[in-house]
């Protein structure tokens, strides 16, 4: 069935096709072609935002909340520019994402026209495709494209730009259109040869480690996690990106590797002799100085990316497949192992471990003058809310005391701005999360530099209906640059006071200003009778801004560029590896 | 480092030079030569890239040229296994006395004059990179007055094609 419309009311109707039910974004000069069939949808609901970039976080928030692709949209030149800081964050942390900018008529390309900017060329180093429409007959093929690419394989952000002109000009709709991508072949099955390696190894190791990292949840593959894990007795750690993955509880999971990792998960990754690697890309935070990184452990290493493989370390087993899938096959060939008899024992592993956790459990300082500690907020917001609502946080102390101290049972549960590290990302995130799932509760943790970059969304969130709870960790500092000043800078804090206990601004009063409700808690007393007021509010936003002690710090560290081995667990306080051993 | 040659097919579409171009910068890898054109299928296009790199970063540079979209196949051709060609085109200073050694040498590489002026003569020479060495070189005590060079073009030796199975790829889709 074929029909004749506009490229802008083909680009609406191809959205519906689609399944989109939610799109975030602002118009503007160039897009206002598509905005116009975009008010008549029954299907797609538009949300306004107040910022690009916090429409971006949005999609960002929207997808890892459910899954499925999230969609952005601006006009060209600055509204396409304030997405790009979104857009290489969801390429940095394989979200798929899919963002629809206009562009200036085609005839004006290249001539410097108003609000143009090559945005094509400007995100061609952050998205996984972008596409630069010439022809209106080519928009449905170009968004079904797309989605499918963003969707597939390693997910990632696709950028479609479509010029005002052939928004405006006829064509003729048909759906589906015929995806032409000869180049595009993402591997998803694993090669049964490299299974059975992996299984042999797995079985012969004596200290074997499951490395888990975001792709595992992106394949879905938590069940058959926790059945290998539990088939094979294997100690598992979650990466930033994995927390959730594998439940907090469970007694083999270790906790977060990394810089900011438990000492018994960087311990386990240290002294392996087997790192089953899955979707994850031994990225320099987790690893510290690559060169001492589990210096006696073979590596088995199974991602989609097989550019992944072997990249940052060598992987004496590369499997290239849907993590899914990987696991789903790993599990078959381990059983037959077992039933030939070989089966791993870890009992002396699990001695050694278990002396890290229970001599370095986590732990943090509190201050003797009564103010809060962030941590012990943490703690009681975990406590109260619990594993079934989604976190979501930016970057900085707040995001690691997110991951160290909530405790995570349920896949996708935590939402942070993990490989780019963005500021800011915590807010927009949330509200599109809570806007992917309404029945979620939703609360953004941020810290209050953080916050100060895009809680203009709080509008948005307040006028369309979006209940958030944003927990603000006022420490009245860029904290987690402050904690390096003070451990690397001598204590000299230049530029890191943003002064917010001078309540500068108050964001109590910023919150009501936005139609929010405002509340403050500066002691610990007052910690669970804040968190269950803010719980009982549903009908808006929440804000609390919890005042905590600025000099509060991250612990444990393994500070940037050395070695896992020298690992902190506390300021100048270093565990003994040896005595274990 | 030793020098690879990379054949790539890629979809003959807008923006896929600078896709590849870029992403070799992005990454840190300096491109020693790149030609780009058109092959027996209008909708391919080959890019013939010479780099040089150690064999881990050549694995790393071809797998994240893979995951262009556009880009369809990629075989690195080994030097023996390959016939592998520049061109160039020299501008000598020649008077009277010094033009007949010029052609000389001419001959003896098996170039060919294109253009002659009163005092000067233009020169189109193919072959290795080694040969078009070896040719300025000679030419150089005569007074080279301007050279431009292609990017290198190869093909592998023998019947076989590596376009055979990416055509397939594109009927399917097409």
């Amino acid at each position: 069935m074929t029909e004749q419309m506009t490229g802008a009311q083909a680009l609406v109707r191809a959205l519906e096709h689609l399944g989109v039910d939610t799109v975030f974004g602002i118009p503007g000069g160039t897009i206002l072609p598509a905005y116009d069939p975009l008010y008549d949808s029954t299907k797609v609901r538009h949300v306004l935002v107040r910022h690009e970039q916090g429409a971006g976080h949005a999609a960002e928030g929207y997808a890892q909340a459910t899954g499925k692709v999230g969609v952005c949209m601006a006009t060209s030149g600055p509204g396409a520019t304030n997405l790009v800081t979104a857009i290489a964050d969801a390429y940095m942390d394989s979200v798929p994402i899919v963002a629809i900018t206009g562009q200036v008529a085609t005839p004006l390309i290249g001539t410097d026209a108003f609000q143009e900017a090559d945005i094509a060329g400007i995100t061609m180093p952050i998205t996984k495709h972008n596409f630069l429409v010439t022809e209106a007959a080519d928009i449905p093929r170009a968004i079904a494209e797309a989605f499918h690419i963003a969707s597939t394989g390693r997910p990632g952000p696709v950028l479609v730009d479509i010029p005002k002109d052939v928004q405006q000009s006829t064509m003729t709709f048909s759906w589906p259109p015929v995806m032409q991508l000869p180049g595009y072949r993402p591997v998803t099955r694993p090669h049964s040869k490299q299974i059975r390696e992996a299984a042999r190894l797995i079985v012969e190791s004596k200290r074997p480690v499951l490395y888990v990292g975001g792709g595992v949840h992106k394949a879905k593959a938590s069940p058959e996690l926790l059945r290998l894990a539990e088939l094979t007795g294997i100690p598992v750690v979650t990466t930033l990106m994995a927390r959730g993955t594998f439940p907090d509880s469970h007694r083999q999971h270790l906790g977060m590797p990394g810089m900011h990792g438990s000492v018994s998960a960087v311990g386990a990754l240290q002294r392996s002799d087997l790192l089953i690697a899955l979707g994850t890309r031994f990225d320099d935070r987790v690893t510290g100085e690559l060169s001492s990184f589990a210096p006696n452990a073979k590596v088995i290493h199974a991602d989609i990316d097989p550019a992944e493989i072997s990249k940052n370390r060598h992987a004496d087993v590369p499997i290239v497949g849907d993590c899914r899938e990987v696991i789903t096959d790993l599990i078959a060939a381990i059983e037959h192992e077992h039933a030939d008899g070989r089966k791993g024992d870890y009992d002396e592993w699990w001695t050694l471990l278990d002396g890290y956790r229970t001599t370095y459990p986590l732990g943090y300082e509190e201050f003797a003058d009564g103010s809060l500690a962030p941590q012990y907020v943490m703690e009681r917001i975990s406590a109260i809310v619990g594993p079934d609502a989604i976190y979501t946080a930016g970057v900085g102390q707040h995001q690691m005391w997110a991951a160290q101290f909530i405790g995570y049972e349920n896949p996708g549960t935590f939402i942070n701005s993990g490989g780019a590290g963005t500021m800011g990302f915590s807010v927009p995130a949330a509200m599109g999360a809570k806007m992917g799932r309404p029945d979620a509760v939703v609360w953004a943790i941020d810290g209050d530099g953080c916050f100060q970059m895009t809680n203009q969304e709080l509008a948005t969130c307040a006028i369309e209906g979006v209940p958030i709870k944003v927990a603000v960790i006022n420490n009245g500092n860029l904290g987690m640059v402050r904690q390096w000043q003070t451990l690397f800078y001598n204590k000299r804090y230049s530029n890191t006071d943003l002064q917010t206990v001078r309540r500068i601004p108050d964001f109590v009063k910023l919150a009501e200003a936005y139609g929010c409700v405002g509340l403050r808690c500066e002691r610990p007393e007052d910690v669970d009778a804040t968190i269950r007021k803010a719980m009982e509010i549903n009908d808006v936003p929440v804000v609390i801004d919890f005042v905590v002690h600025q000099d509060a710090m991250v612990w444990p560290m393994v500070a940037a560029g050395t070695s896992n081995d020298d690992i902190k667990y506390a300021r100048d306080m270093a565990p003994k590896w040896e005595i274990e051993d | 480092m030793s020098k690879h040659t990379l054949s790539v097919l890629v979809e003959n579409k807008p923006g896929v030079l600078a896709r590849v171009a870029s992403l070799f910068s992005r990454r840190g890898f300096n491109i020693d030569s790149l030609a780009v054109g058109p092959t027996e299928h209008d909708d391919i296009s080959r890019m013939t890239i010479v780099v040089s790199v150690e064999e881990l970063p050549l694995e790393q540079v071809t797998k994240q040229l893979n995951k262009l979209v556009n880009v369809l196949k990629i075989v690195e051709l080994d030097t023996a296994q390959s016939v592998q060609r520049e061109l160039m085109l020299i501008k000598v200073r020649t008077d009277a006395d010094s033009r007949s050694h010029v052609l000389e040498l001419v001959n003896l590489f098996r170039a060919r004059c294109v253009d002659v002026a009163p005092d000067a003569v233009t020169i189109e020479v193919t072959g290795t990179l080694d040969k078009l060495e070896a040719f300025v070189r000679v030419l150089e005590p005569y007074g080279i007055k301007e050279l431009v060079q292609s990017g290198m073009v190869a093909v592998g030796r023998g019947a076989r094609s590596i376009t055979d199975r990416s055509l397939r790829a594109l009927d399917r889709t097409a």
